[in-house]
């Protein structure tokens, strides 16, 4: 017999009462459990980042974490990036600069760059560099991805 | 894929962990720190753990403290704690050297430092550091305590003394002397990668010529370990490109480098002499 374990978590600020089994990673349970499917699974072992999210406010490869072990963390996905009609300054960007094209990966860009930003938005361009090769991308060839965060560090700049 | 089915145990202190390792050990049981090791294994179902034992809700084990002479680093303190210098000497310079190549930003929030130092991977940064810096791993079972020093703890590819039952609570680093030079250079094809070779240095000067010489060689054999070979050329001399060289030249001799597929014996000996070199030429 599975055991199974009761938890809440925690998504955007909506509570989700979910019965789980401690093998299912946090990216299966926010998006088979929670309904919340815009976080992706990729290579579902740590390499692409496509499901990243933040986890107390960190990016975290959700594939890498059981569900049971983010009982009481504030997740944040990429659902909660807009705000009513208003998309997030890095959502506008990417739309504009062309950071995407099948858009796989852009959820984990997008919860990778959030994480980053919020914390340190005048990190220098080589850093920026280092943390977005943390994700994979096969279809823009990054440099519209760095430049789109760019802009949206400046616009977050601005509106903060 | 999906790992395999496991019982889950969240002990709240450090007696309730090692007590449910002895119990659960011998029918597989395996701690949980970051799991940015054991996670992906599982999810290729190379390891299939009965019972996981996450010792994240132990509240002592996230402590780090800087004490005098040491930095005591407790199992669940992640690697991107020491992206900031954790003291304002050359110890806290060299770690935040040495943290910025491991993986990636979000592998860094979750992964720890004691479980890298316990999975004993030859491309680990932190074993390099623990025996470059003569570190003690602490491991505690229900038996009782013992302390390691770094350099008897590691034994192969993936090896250590650690028992079963044992769980590395902490690891402690003496600090550097004030005024120590420090270097870490490693390299791999693509950033994030496990490093195919990496090269710790660490020297300071008397009366201008180098004392207390360190050259740690981690990626190259089953474990990092000091070259003792490199640490002689050094101690007694005046720092200068030749010497380096030559300091160089004695650890590429010294190392018995494993190989791969993509990576001869030749290439690697090749790669610690050129850290080497380069790492003892930046070291500040």
């Amino acid at each position: 017999m599975t055991q199974r374990h009761e938890i809440t978590l925690t998504i955007n600020g909506t509570k989700y009462m979910v019965n789980v089994e401690p093998r299912h990673t946090l990216v299966d349970v926010i998006r088979d459990e929670c309904g919340q499917t815009g976080t992706h699974i990729g290579c579902e072992h740590g390499i692409c980042g496509a499901c990243t999210v933040l986890v107390d406010g960190e990016p975290v490869r959700s594939c890498l974490m059981f569900a049971v072990q983010a009982q009481g963390c504030k997740i944040r996905t990429v659902e909660g990036l807009q705000q009513g009609d208003q998309l997030h300054p890095l959502q506008e960007a990417f739309m504009r600069h062309h950071a995407l094209q099948c858009g796989f990966c852009t959820p984990g860009f997008l919860m990778l760059a959030v994480g980053v930003l919020e914390k340190r938005l005048d990190i220098e361009e080589e850093e920026l560099i280092d943390i977005l090769s943390s994700n994979l991308c096969r279809c823009t060839g990054y440099q519209n991805i760095i430049k789109a965060v760019r802009v949206a560090a400046a616009e977050m700049k601005v509106r903060a | 894929m999906k790992p395999a089915p496991f019982s889950y145990h969240l002990p709240t202190s450090i007696e309730q962990a090692v007590a449910l390792l002895a119990e659960l050990a011998p029918e597989d049981g395996r701690i949980l720190a970051g799991g940015q090791s054991l996670v992906p294994t599982m999810a290729f179902r190379m390891a299939r753990p009965a019972h996981l034992i996450d010792i994240n809700a132990i509240g002592e084990l996230a402590r780090l403290e800087v004490r005098a002479d040491a930095v005591r680093i407790g199992a669940c303190v992640r690697h991107a704690v020491f992206e900031n210098d954790i003291e304002p000497g050359p110890t806290g310079a060299l770690l935040r050297k040495v943290a910025g190549n491991i993986a990636h930003y979000p592998v860094r929030t979750r992964g720890t430092f004691c479980g890298s130092i316990a999975n004993a991977d030859p491309a680990s940064e932190w074993c390099c550091v623990m025996v470059g810096l003569d570190g003690i791993v602490e491991l505690r079972s229900v038996r009782g305590t013992r302390r390691v020093p770094a350099a008897e703890f590691y034994k192969g590819v993936m090896t250590t003394t650690l028992q079963e039952d044992e769980l590395l609570v902490a690891a402690e680093l003496p600090l550097l002397q004030p005024g120590t030079r420090t270097g870490f250079i490693e390299f791999s094809r693509r950033k994030g990668d496990f490093a195919i070779v990496m090269v710790l240095v660490a020297y300071r000067l008397e009366n201008g010529r180098m004392v207390d010489a360190r050259v740690a060689v981690g990626g190259a054999e089953p474990y990092a370990r000091r070259i003792a070979e490199a640490e002689a050329v050094l101690n007694g001399q005046v720092p200068g490109i030749d010497v380096f060289g030559e300091a160089a030249g004695a650890a590429a001799a010294a190392v018995d480098p494993m190989e791969d597929n993509n990576n001869s014996a030749s290439y690697r000996r090749g790669l610690v002499r050129a850290l080497t070199q380069r790492s003892l030429e930046g070291a500040k």
